[in-house]
């Protein structure tokens, strides 16, 4: 099979003038499992299951296994009290998507975007600037299609499993799904969104995936944020021009890359990094000798 | 390697997290089992291997093979609960780990019995959601469960299989895979056949009729989400 590439599908869209939203619909509509309104209907819902996640994550949650939980809250009261960095969307995005991620933890529902451990990030973008660019129900659902045929791209062409790349294969491709998707709902061209994926994802590169007790929690969540936010910034600097020297299929591809090269211990195996720190051994010990994580008796 | 072709391969499922290869994966090795059997054994003993051995309790994946051993979705809340639902429902369960090295670090062994009828599925969980069951009934199998199966147990025996072909061939289904797997020579084996489209009733009644054809299992698709909107 033919591996799509990027700059194909831009050159696509350009001669078409097409966005990326509607190359990626139609794209799924030949597919032929689904037709137009049941794409629709589907993609409604999973809209619907992200936006409750946010929801119920923002209201504090605790993890399963005791490790994590109520920093959505946190967020949200020290964000309605006013930061003294001044309130942001940056703020707003990463509070979202630790809420959602923290919500996964706790065994609730969530949409995965593109995996389990990396679902805050989209989200976390979208539901931070719908309001501030005025995107209706469609444009939101155009947000996670342009999101979701870039996750395509990046895991045909490298990899969306930490186990197979480490965590830059999950929230740096989520970072670099919602960078693309963030350039074309607020006006940007698919050139442009190409250049957001790119940098979004240079910016991710080599991070390991070094999960403490093997839990979809540390450094997980708060991974979350900073895709939501690296998100942004790459957004951001596509959008005034700024363009990545490397192009965009040629970082995916490094991204494969390096994850091949990455050691096991590295790639969800909990075997080194963070997972093996001092501390993390004791949550470790005590998750297999209790059952469940006291943080006040660590 | 996985090839990610639609859109809701990488936005979806819905799930209840924390982890698909960890906690969604369980539930349809659960479930995968249960239709296996046929009916909600009434004592489980789950052997956790690897990755699942080690990190089971904070991923609940416990919880998880138990649920879909009750039926449940893996977007079902009650997961959590799978202790409570499963003394409720009457089915005894026994979670042990196993440092034996196995060639998944995702994989778990449920041994099922109910009155005098026992049978073991391996299962492992290759991630996103996705399964194959490597083992059922001491036969060596591939089930990724994405497309429906018959599993016939039968004696092994010569022209046993073209007879089953037979029966297909007249209803005019075509087979995409078949598996065939034995204990020893004359001995039980057990059939996997994979089709391009639903079987006919009329053709599992007449693999029913087949002399040295044992338990026929019918393995519907397991959806890795439902289709509710």
């Amino acid at each position: 099979m033919l591996i799509e590439q990027y700059l194909q599908v831009n050159e696509i869209c350009h001669q078409e003038k097409k966005a990326l939203s509607r190359y990626f619909f139609e794209r799924e509509v030949a597919l032929g499992a689904l037709d137009e309104t049941a794409i629709l209907d589907k993609m409604e819902r999973n809209l619907e299951v992200m936006e409750k996640a946010a929801a119920d994550g923002l209201k504090g949650v605790d993890s399963f296994s005791g490790l994590s939980g109520g920093d959505a809250k946190r967020l949200l009261e020290y964000r309605s009290m006013g930061s003294p960095l001044g309130d942001s969307h940056y703020l707003e995005a990463a509070m979202n998507a630790v809420a959602i991620n923290e919500v996964n933890a706790s065994m609730g529902i969530i949409c995965a975007t593109p995996t389990a451990g990396s679902s805050g990030v989209v989200p976390g973008v979208l539901l931070a600037f719908r309001d501030r660019l005025k995107l209706d129900r469609r444009k939101q659902l155009d947000f996670l299609i342009t999101s979701g045929g870039v996750g395509i791209l990046i895991g045909n062409q490298a990899s969306l499993s930490g186990a197979q790349g480490g965590c830059q294969a999950e929230v740096g491709s989520a970072s670099a799904m919602a960078a693309a998707a963030l350039v074309e709902a607020a006006g940007g061209t698919p050139l442009q969104s190409g250049h957001a994926l790119a940098i979004a994802l240079k910016n991710l590169l080599g991070l390991t995936c070094d999960p403490v007790a093997s839990l979809v929690e540390v450094p997980c969540i708060k991974r979350n944020a900073i895709g939501a936010v690296n998100a942004i910034i790459a957004a951001e600097m596509a959008l005034a021009g700024v363009e990545s020297r490397i192009p965009v299929d040629e970082v995916i591809q490094a991204m494969g890359s390096i994850g091949r090269m990455m050691p096991v211990a590295l790639r969800e195996t909990a075997l080194g990094g963070l997972a093996q720190t001092p501390t993390a051994c004791r949550i470790m010990e005590m998750l297999q000798s209790k059952g469940h994580i006291d943080l006040k008796s660590l | 390697m996985t090839i990610f072709r639609s859109l809701f391969d990488i936005i979806g499922p819905v799930m209840v997290g924390p982890s698909s290869s960890h906690t969604a994966g369980a539930v349809r090795i659960g479930l995968a089992s249960r239709s296996i059997f046929g009916e909600q054994p009434d004592k489980v003993d789950i052997t956790l291997y690897g990755s699942f051995g080690h990190t089971y309790k904070g991923h609940g994946t416990d919880l998880a093979l138990i649920a879909g051993l009750l039926g449940l979705s893996t977007e079902s809340v009650e997961i959590r609960s799978a202790y409570q639902l499963a003394d409720k429902a009457g089915m005894k369960v026994r979670i042990n780990t196993s440092g034996e090295i196995t060639e998944h670090p995702n994989t778990a062994r449920l041994f099922m019995h109910k009155d005098n009828r026992s049978m073991s599925v391996t299962g492992i969980s290759t991630g996103g959601g996705m399964i194959d069951l490597i083992e059922i009934d001491g036969f060596d199998v591939h089930v990724s469960c994405d497309e429906p199966v018959v599993l016939i147990f039968h004696r092994d025996r010569p022209g046993l299989i073209a007879r089953v072909t037979h029966i297909l061939a007249d209803e005019k289904v075509n087979v995409s895979q078949m598996e065939v797997s034995r204990k020893a020579r004359g001995e039980t084996a057990l059939m996997l056949i994979a089709t391009d489209g639903e079987i006919p009733e009329r053709a599992l009644r007449g693999f029913e009729l087949i002399e040295d054809v044992g338990t026929i299992v019918f393995l519907s698709a397991l959806k890795r989400e439902s289709d509710t909107v």
